[in-house]
């Protein structure tokens, strides 16, 4: 099975090239800052490339997506402050935690549609956020700080930078993999055919709760993946992580770099965080120019990077 | 001759209209059974009641002998009782091969297969290649669905329709917006698919409707105010006055 | 960034937990701390509803016009040396804001996917929280209490309340009442209902659906921006203030009905009142069976989640909500 060699997928690809050279570039220049910065970017974009399976190909909007990453990041945070540092354990406690949450909040809010759907999954993302707040043994409000890292055998090292990095990347492409497969499929196809007409889905036969339930589950554990990712990269977890405007981030991520494409929620990660920093160095008040930049781009841009270079393309 | 489609006194209200009253109506195998009647006589209700779209408020629905009344849409279809959509309801963003496909992928078995390439799968392609050359549209199988014509929609509507391999087929107004040529064509085809399938045709085109029809229904306000061969329902004074009267004088 | 529980956990100071006076007493304040949120609830989500009923329209940055209301307020009224005086300017100030975000943005957003508001209207946040920053500075501001209401009133024998707090509850409650009066018994409001049970036919019926789109959402500002300047000596002036009660807010209007200025009210009490009650008795609950810290830490969570808990319930059994205004 060949992909189609076009401009967004070489583009795509010479991406993810850059950030397997980025650490040897760092290493020649000496800006560590660049490598905490992209496994940032990279465990994001790992989040992204979860919230564009159901919303980009799926068109579910939730709202909630960044409950994940809390329920992923805590569930490390809460291991390791017991005692339990073993990655082999924390993990899969992670993901099985994850999908757990995903299967309930899903199973609920998929019974309603549009608007009522978004508002759902935002309150059970908030409520999410209030029930780890609420947990004093776990620092609650402020956070809990993660004395050590994931431990797995040697020589994988958490601790080391570089390594984590690779980590990381690998994961993210394993999942923009995954999911590109996971679209093309029959189940990517009965996700696909709700997104565009859900109606006429469960028409000509297929009960289209059922996929849409399992595509959540399957985003949600992938997010929390990436919470795990980012509690040992932070070596902290705080209830801030779950708030509902970091969902609207991730949102952002998803849409700017082009809903239901394959590299979009790579495009979108990096844009945004890219654009952060360095609009930052310019001023700190940078977020006046990305709000009206979102509006423009919603306004004019909506099939987002990956769309602009498929028209770029085309001609 | 063992009757596919049974209903019993039907009756579904909005509010204060009544959009279908007490109806009852039996389709038997093989039949190409024609629902006429003015707008707003709920004729697409009674469609979305039969196909589960809508709930009735009262009475049953049989097919093949089985109650479906309580039966959900996607396992009426797998039952074998397909729709077409009045107003075009496709994927527009998809493929016109891909949205027959999807017709085809429903009644293949589960969709839990996680990872090979959907599109490549010959159990969904070749049946919706042959459902698109059945309809003339073979063509235009690539294009996104957006790009086609009206008509052409209509057709669309149709393979959807027929690549679920129904044993009965729920036709609305599959006609509705098509000009002489594009008639006459969706004419010979369902002429065509009377010899395999059972057809309930709701349409508007009185032509279309004494060429291809077994027996025809009239509903007026909800209620079946007739139903025989076509030749008597031509010539029933009650359903002229009620409605081919307004027919015939825009048909001349 | 002050969080929402830490922001919960100054409100609570104002409760007082090291009270001596009866049960019976500080039970009616509580009623009366309810009531007087529920009612700040209900002005920021009547224009919320409003909105989403007759332009369909979601709006996120419906809490930046609540928060420039105090901000404004704050400004305004240190200007001026008059808290009244700052009031009504920081409501002409929000009203011409929401006006002009109206005509400038929020235009183009009509007829579009919800998704599109939510991401165009999120931006807007953004551009307000840092506009703020720009203008105000990162470190919030204060509005102190007016003198002359910086008293006790006694409401029934052997309870005293807060002066400004029922002042809250009267302005709001005047407010309620022309609301009602404007959308039940005017023109303006006769086009306001039936365009939000059905958009299409007031635009057929030949009315200047722009100009009544604008002013709709003129008043939906102009109410939130006098929640927020209401509450800015009780609670707080600061950025990010909007997000929190935002989502509150738009529960309220989904518990209501959408579309529905008397679900709005109804709904905005009865969470006002949930929130309130929860908030004073649950960590005395707790503590009967925990330690003191953690009940602290857990209440907040428990009376936040019973709100959602509630739209959750509702959305489940009657997903149009509790008094739905569209026929749709």
């Amino acid at each position: 099975m060949t992909p189609t060699f076009n401009l967004r997928t070489t583009v795509g690809l010479l991406l993810l090239l850059a950030l397997v050279l980025l650490p040897v570039y760092v290493e020649l220049t000496g800006s560590r800052f660049l490598l905490t910065l992209f496994t940032r970017i990279v465990i994001l974009a790992l989040a992204a490339v979860s919230l564009n399976l159901i919303l980009g190909y799926g068109g579910m909007m939730s709202f909630g997506h960044a409950a994940y990453l809390g329920i992923g990041g805590y569930a490390v945070g809460m291991l390791a402050f017991e005692g339990i540092t073993s990655g082999f354990v924390q993990w899969p406690v992670a993901l099985l935690v994850s999908a757990f949450f995903a299967f309930v909040i899903g199973a609920l809010s998929l019974r309603t549609r549009g608007v009522y759907f978004i508002m759902i999954t935002l309150a059970f993302a908030q409520m999410a956020y209030y029930i780890v707040a609420g947990l004093a043994r776990y620092g609650g409000d402020d956070g809990l700080t993660i004395e050590k890292r994931s431990q797995f055998i040697a020589p994988i090292n958490l601790s080391n930078k570089v390594q984590f990095y690779y980590i990381c990347l690998v994961l993210l492409c394993g999942a923009i993999y995954l999911v590109w497969r996971l679209v093309n499929s029959r189940f990517g196809m009965a996700l696909q055919g709700a997104r565009s007409n859900d109606t006429r889905m469960r028409a000509i036969g297929f009960p289209t709760y059922h996929y849409k339930l399992i595509g959540f589950v399957i985003a949600g554990t992938l997010c929390g993946l990436a919470g795990a990712l980012l509690a040992n990269h932070t070596d902290f977890v705080s209830p801030a992580m779950m708030y509902w405007t970091r969902s609207g981030d991730l949102i952002i991520m998803v849409v700017l770099g082009g809903m239901g494409s394959t590299f979009g929620p790579l495009f979108g990660a990096v844009a945004l965080l890219v654009l952060e920093e360095v609009l930052s160095g310019i001023t700190e008040h940078w977020q006046i120019i990305l709000g009206p930049l979102l509006l423009l781009v919603v306004l004019f841009a909506r099939g987002g990077i990956d769309g602009l270079l498929g028209k770029a393309h085309h001609g | 001759m063992a009757e596919l489609l049974q209903v019993e006194s039907l009756a579904k209200r909005f509010g204060g209209i009544v959009a279908t009253d007490n109806l009852t109506l039996s389709v038997p195998e093989g039949e190409l059974h024609a629902l006429i009647g003015p707008n707003g006589a709920g004729k697409t209700t009674l469609i979305a009641q039969l196909s589960g779209l809508l709930v009735p408020d009262s009475g049953r629905v049989y097919f093949g002998g089985g109650d479906i009344t309580g039966v959900s849409m996607p396992s009426r279809s797998l039952l074998g009782l397909a729709r077409s959509f009045q107003i075009t309801s496709l994927f527009l963003d998809l493929s016109v091969l891909d949205n027959v496909a999807l017709a085809v992928q429903a009644h293949a078995g589960h969709s839990f297969h996680f990872w090979s390439n959907a599109r490549r799968e010959p159990e969904l392609r070749d049946p919706a290649r042959a459902a698109l050359a059945r309809v003339g549209l073979s063509a235009r199988g690539d294009l996104p669905a957006s790009a086609l014509s009206h008509g052409e929609h209509r057709q669309l509507e149709l393979a959807m329709a027929l690549a679920s391999r129904p044993r009965m087929l729920l036709l609305d107004e599959p006609m509705a917006g098509l000009g002489p040529e594009e008639s006459a064509r969706m004419v010979s085809m369902l002429r065509d698919l009377k010899k395999e399938l059972t057809i309930l045709l709701v349409e508007h085109d009185m032509e279309a409707v004494f060429a291809l029809a077994d027996r025809i229904t009239v509903l007026v306000y909800g209620r079946a105010i007739a139903s025989g061969k076509p030749e008597d329902i031509r010539n029933n004074a009650q359903v002229r006055d009620a409605y081919l009267g307004e027919q015939e004088a825009v048909h001349g | 960034m002050m969080t929402a529980v830490a922001q919960w956990r100054r409100r609570r100071l104002f409760i007082g937990d090291r009270d001596r006076r009866p049960v019976m007493t500080l039970f009616i304040e509580q009623c009366l701390n309810g009531l007087q949120f529920g009612l700040l609830l209900f002005l920021l989500a009547a224009g919320l509803t409003l909105v989403f009923g007759i332009m369909d329209l979601v709006n996120l940055a419906h809490g930046s016009l609540y928060m420039l209301g105090a901000y404004f307020a704050a400004t305004f009224a240190a200007w001026t040396g008059s808290f009244v005086f700052g009031a009504v300017l920081a409501l002409g100030a929000t009203l011409l804001v929401g006006m002009a975000v109206e005509v400038i943005a929020m235009r183009r957003l009509y007829g579009r996917d919800h998704l599109d508001h939510v991401l165009a209207t999120f931006g807007l946040i953004l551009f307000f929280d840092e506009l703020v920053r720009l203008i105000w500075g990162a470190g919030g501001m204060s509005l102190p209490l007016p003198s002359w209401l910086n008293t006790s009133v006694r409401v029934l024998p052997g309870v005293d309340y807060s002066a400004y707090k029922l002042s809250i509850i009267v302005v709001s409650l005047a407010v309620a009442a022309f609301l009602y009066f404007l959308i039940m018994r005017t023109r303006l409001g006769m086009l306001i209902r039936a365009g939000a049970s059905n958009r299409e036919m007031v635009g057929a019926l030949g009315v200047n659906i722009k100009l009544l789109f604008t002013l709709v959402f003129g008043l939906g500002a102009a109410l939130a921006g006098l929640a927020g300047l209401m509450q800015a000596p009780i609670l707080t002036v600061q950025i990010g203030m909007g997000e929190n009660i935002l989502i509150l807010a738009f529960v309220i209007t989904v518990i209501g009905g959408i579309g529905s200025i008397r679900g709005a009210f109804v709904a905005a009490i009865l969470v006002g009142f949930i929130d309130t009650l929860g908030r004073a008795y649950f960590t005395d609950l707790l503590r009967l069976a925990f330690t003191k810290e953690t009940a602290a830490t857990a209440a907040p969570a428990l009376s936040s989640m019973l709100i959602y808990l509630l739209m959750a319930i509702v959305l489940v059994i009657r997903p149009e909500g509790l008094f739905p205004a569209s026929s749709k």
